[in-house]
């Protein structure tokens, strides 16, 4: 008689007609390929746990971005936010399509440059710009938006010292009517911090005031804000205008669409409940258009999108380390991947598929990494059918910042690959090793050698 | 381990304890070990059974049939009497 595949017994208790904290049966279908690569074969040859990056989604994901954008609006251009993912494959998947890149340090900045991404096509954000920094992007001509005034006075020092007249803008921070205000970035609009800033650049006439920018906040499940955001900005354009006879190039609508994950707390379904990228082009737009701009006069539309472009780009294929049963009766499964490269679990319920063939059985769920840390939870509930050892599982929607906030914490950071339009996989960044880790670090010579 | 004797066990999987008034489901394989514990067939042979027609390991069986046992006894299907 042939064997027939085995399943854990399991036997879960029904509790009809009430509803219960693990929320309804996740996922039905498992998921045995990403765009055409076998989650198996993948595995055998990069390893497990792998992040897969799909190049078909993010190209498909930024054509729906710029559609909704472009349709509503004459004058549009992206800057992909480096800080969200700056592998240089992704990036230059992102600068292909005609992204232009934001970046936040100086390390992100001189990743554009290597990545072949001319200095005027590179917008500097964040409150560090050492002078190093500075002076590069004042010399490259890129658009450098101020944080504060210490930067401020420090810029129209090295003017001084350069003879040049950098290209800046001014972060302004707002009340769009969200809560929290993110108000730690920039000047504030209503305070009047952002006009006397504006007021400082233009009279000492030391650099050329072409944009301004706001960055409201992140995960924004409100369109709303981003029309009271535009309308500010285009109110202090217009006073510009008004006072200096200026005209301002751009306005920069920062990022912070939300991408489709489920919120931690969530009552609803991340792809049933965020808005659409039309749903905050039209609040965006609509501000723009129907401001004191004369037609002539339109700035240019920049955004900063990252998580909503790449995010669901992105997967993390992991494996079942064991089976354990905790002291109040739940079944706890631990996985070969943790908080160390899945940071982003902290506030996302992540979606989990199995990677092979089930049966409708299923058992209420806790995942959790491989760390030992009691923090090191995936999933605090999660209703899954039955794996064993050595079974294998694919997170979703795990794009975005994963590859760049993941900590060398205990293991190794793995294998990142992107699978392209062909259905070929690509290893775009290879996993660390121990002789890497220890080619960084520095023994004392009197420290070498001991007896125990 | 014995199942205790007023629970019910539907051939689809269904459990009823009326002693509690609660039901379970429980998956094929799940509800063969539950219909050998009924008959009183020893762990011995109920690993023979379960070894020779799936594809599995004595280990994993062991540990499976363990945390299994301990779930029926939580939800007093079973208990652990001789």
């Amino acid at each position: 008689m042939e064997k027939i595949r085995y399943e854990r017994p399991v036997i879960k208790k029904l509790n009809t007609g009430v509803m219960n904290k693990y929320g309804t049966r996740t996922e039905y279908a498992p998921v045995t390929n990403i765009d055409g690569a076998r989650v198996k074969d993948l595995i055998a040859e990069f390893g497990s746990p792998l992040f897969v990056m799909s190049e078909q989604t993010i190209r498909k994901t930024y054509k729906d971005a710029v559609r909704a954008f472009t349709t509503r609006y004459p004058k549009v251009q992206f800057a992909w936010s480096y800080k969200t993912h700056y592998n240089n494959a992704i990036c230059s998947v992102f600068h292909q399509e005609g992204s232009w890149s934001e970046v936040v340090s100086g390390f992100e900045y001189n990743k554009a440059l290597l990545n072949g991404v001319p200095g005027n096509k590179i917008i500097f954000n964040g409150p560090d710009k050492t002078d190093d920094d500075l002076i590069l992007a004042i010399n490259n001509e890129s658009m450098i938006h101020i944080d504060h005034l210490d930067e401020l006075y420090r810029i129209i020092e090295l003017t001084d010292e350069l003879k040049k007249r950098p290209k800046v803008a001014i972060r302004v921070n707002m009340d769009t009517g969200v809560y929290p205000m993110w108000d730690r970035f920039g000047f504030n609009y209503e305070s009047g911090q952002a006009w006397d800033a504006i007021n400082k650049i233009i009279l000492t006439n030391k650099m050329d005031l072409i944009g301004l920018h706001s960055h409201i906040g992140t995960f924004m499940l409100t369109p709303s804000a981003y029309a009271v955001a535009a309308t500010k900005l285009s109110d202090l354009a217009f006073h510009i205008k008004s006072k200096f006879g200026k005209n301002i190039t751009y306005i920069d609508m920062g990022g912070g669409f939300a991408s489709r994950n489920t919120l931690k707390g969530s009552y609803l379904m991340g792809a049933d409940s965020v808005p659409t990228f039309d749903d905050y082009a039209e609040a965006i737009c609509s501000a723009l258009l129907n401001s004191e701009y004369s037609k002539e006069d339109l700035p240019l539309l920049i955004l900063e999108s990252g998580r909503s472009l790449v995010d669901e780009a992105g997967f993390l294929l992991g494996t079942v380390l064991a089976n354990k049963r905790l002291s109040d009766g739940r079944k706890a499964t631990i996985m070969d991947f943790g908080v160390n490269i899945l940071f982003t679990s902290f506030w996302y319920e992540h979606k989990i598929s199995p990677a092979q063939e089930f049966s409708h059985y299923t058992e209420d769920s806790v995942i959790y990494g491989p760390l030992c840390m009691n923090i090191d939870v995936i999933r605090e509930n999660i209703t899954l059918p039955p794996m064993k050892k050595g079974d294998n599982v694919v997170v979703h929607t795990v794009g975005a910042y994963n590859m760049t906030q993941w900590m060398q914490f205990i293991a190794m950071r793995p294998n990142i690959v992107m699978i392209d339009m062909d259905g070929k996989p690509h290893l775009i960044r290879k996993k660390e090793t121990l002789e890497y880790m220890n080619s960084l670090e520095i023994t004392p010579e009197y420290l070498k050698g001991f007896k125990l | 381990m014995k199942i205790k004797k007023n629970v019910a066990i539907s051939e689809s999987g269904f459990i009823f304890n009326p002693t509690t008034g609660d039901s379970f489901s429980t998956n094929p394989i799940g509800l063969e070990i539950i219909r050998m514990l009924k008959e009183e067939k020893s762990k011995d042979e109920i690993r023979k059974s379960i070894l020779s027609k799936y594809i599995t390991d004595d280990s994993t069986f062991e540990k499976d049939y363990y945390d299994f046992v301990m779930m029926l006894q939580t939800n007093q299907v079973a208990d652990d009497s001789e």
